[in-house]
């Protein structure tokens, strides 16, 4: 329980495993701990090399970016959300019909019980240095058929080239968006649709130069199709 | 970078013109390409990257000598920095102006230079 000498990834994965510590110690465990896979504090690096070796997407921004209660459940049961990983051309593999997804070379998230899911969340919460970019958007959640969403996704915007809208539907190379109202904030899935490199000069997603409008057509589609029907009102 | 200035020159094509400055750098247009271009494009350039089995128009075959001979170096940079639209081709070849500079998009334009007809890997 306390044998925190953390040597290779199986002393990792135990590391993590620990239940919470007293509030005093969390910050610097959860810093270190998490930081050998994810950035733990800004500015993100617009050095290309930096986003070839990452390990993971960058969690100096969480408090701006996710929703809490989806955090503190996703840290205790983690599910896969870049169908080819963090970094889609270290996870590919040439077949015969040509690339594909290699999956044995992607391994799952460590998990952590529920006391430390929740001193982690309250922890990440506080990471908010992006705020100002989330005050120059001014969004109201809205409506859009799913018929009419799915055009504007697929086939006037081409975000499905690289983003899955449904589980079966959609591009590798991104997150999987039909989970994206539960994980983000809204403000934050306007702002990164707006200016990605905003966020990550290194991104590997294109800056559409979409209007105010399109941009929030687009969020109204992943409400739809993302939200649950049991928390709809 | 004198090799490489030679090597970039030969690859663009670009003998008979004066030398441009900066040359484009077709080594790093191959790192930038693996980044952000293989994702549809394929990790060998063969229009077959893990995305285009969900794209509605398939992603070039850049290795494709015929194909890539019909365009001119400018065609290349305006298709990858203002997205197929822009040449009057899918929009599902995004523009990339948000992601790179025009230095860095030469670069790639040099890379894909070497990867139709020069033999590179
Ligand atoms: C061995 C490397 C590794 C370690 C250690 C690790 N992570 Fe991760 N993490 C990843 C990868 C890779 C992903 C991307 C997973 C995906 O998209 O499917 C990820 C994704 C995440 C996400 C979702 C981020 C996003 O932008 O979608 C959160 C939140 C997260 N990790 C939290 C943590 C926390 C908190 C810790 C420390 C307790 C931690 N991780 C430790 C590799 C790691
Ligand atoms: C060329 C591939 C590509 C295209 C096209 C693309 N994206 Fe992305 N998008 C990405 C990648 C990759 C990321 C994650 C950033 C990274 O890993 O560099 C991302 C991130 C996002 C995020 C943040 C999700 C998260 O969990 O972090 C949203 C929201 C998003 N994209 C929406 C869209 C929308 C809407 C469109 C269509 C206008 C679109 N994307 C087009 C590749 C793409
Ligand atoms: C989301 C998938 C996707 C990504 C990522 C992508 N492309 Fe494309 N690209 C396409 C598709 C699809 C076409 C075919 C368009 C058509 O024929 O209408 C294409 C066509 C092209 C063409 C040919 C245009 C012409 O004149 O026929 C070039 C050049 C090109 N892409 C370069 C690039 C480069 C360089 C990158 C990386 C910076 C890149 N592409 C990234 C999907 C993509």
């Amino acid at each position: 329980m306390r044998k925190v000498i953390a040597l290779g990834g199986a002393a990792l994965m135990t590391a993590l495993s620990i239940t919470s510590v007293r509030a005093a110690e969390a910050p610097a465990k959860i810093q270190k701990d998490c930081a050998v896979c994810h950035q733990m504090s800004g500015p993100a690096s617009p050095d290309l090399a930096a986003r070839q070796t990452r390990k993971g997407p960058p969690l100096f921004f969480t408090g701006n970016k996710f929703r809490r209660d989806w955090l503190e459940a996703w840290l205790q049961k983690p599910t896969r959300i870049r169908p080819a990983g963090d970094f889609a051309p270290d996870h590919a593999a040439k077949g015969p019909e040509g690339d594909a997804v290699d999956a044995a070379s992607l391994s799952g998230h460590p998990a952590v019980d529920a006391p430390a899911a929740k001193q982690i969340a309250d922890y990440l919460m506080t990471l908010t240095p992006n705020t100002a970019l989330l005050a120059k958007e001014d969004y109201t959640p809205g409506r859009v058929s799913a018929r009419i969403g799915a055009m504007d996704f697929v086939k006037f915007k081409g975000c499905s080239g690289c983003h899955k809208d449904t589980p079966k539907y959609g591009g590798f190379s991104g997150p999987e968006l039909h989970t994206a109202w539960q994980r983000l904030q809204p403000p934050f899935i306007v702002s990164y649709i707006r200016d990605p490199a905003a966020w990550e000069p290194r991104t590997l997603m294109p800056n559409k130069h979409l209007n105010t409008a399109g941009i929030h057509k687009l969020a109204n589609y992943l409400r739809t199709i993302g939200e649950k029907p049991e928390k709809a009102k | 970078m004198n090799k490489l200035f030679i090597l970039a020159v030969f690859l663009c094509g670009s003998i008979l013109y004066p030398r441009p400055a900066p040359a484009a750098d077709a080594v790093h247009g191959k790192t930038l390409y693996r980044v952000y271009c293989t994702q549809c494009h394929g990790l060998s350039g063969d229009g077959k990257g893990i995305n285009a089995p969900q794209l509605s128009v398939q992603p070039r075959n850049h290795r494709d000598r015929a194909e890539m001979s019909a365009r001119t170096d400018d065609d290349l940079f305006k298709a990858i920095k203002e997205g197929g639209q822009a040449v009057n081709k899918s929009i599902l070849m995004p523009n990339w102006d948000g992601n790179m500079t025009d230095a860095e998009i030469h670069d790639v334009v040099a890379y894909l230079r070497a990867l139709c007809c020069a033999g590179a890997k």
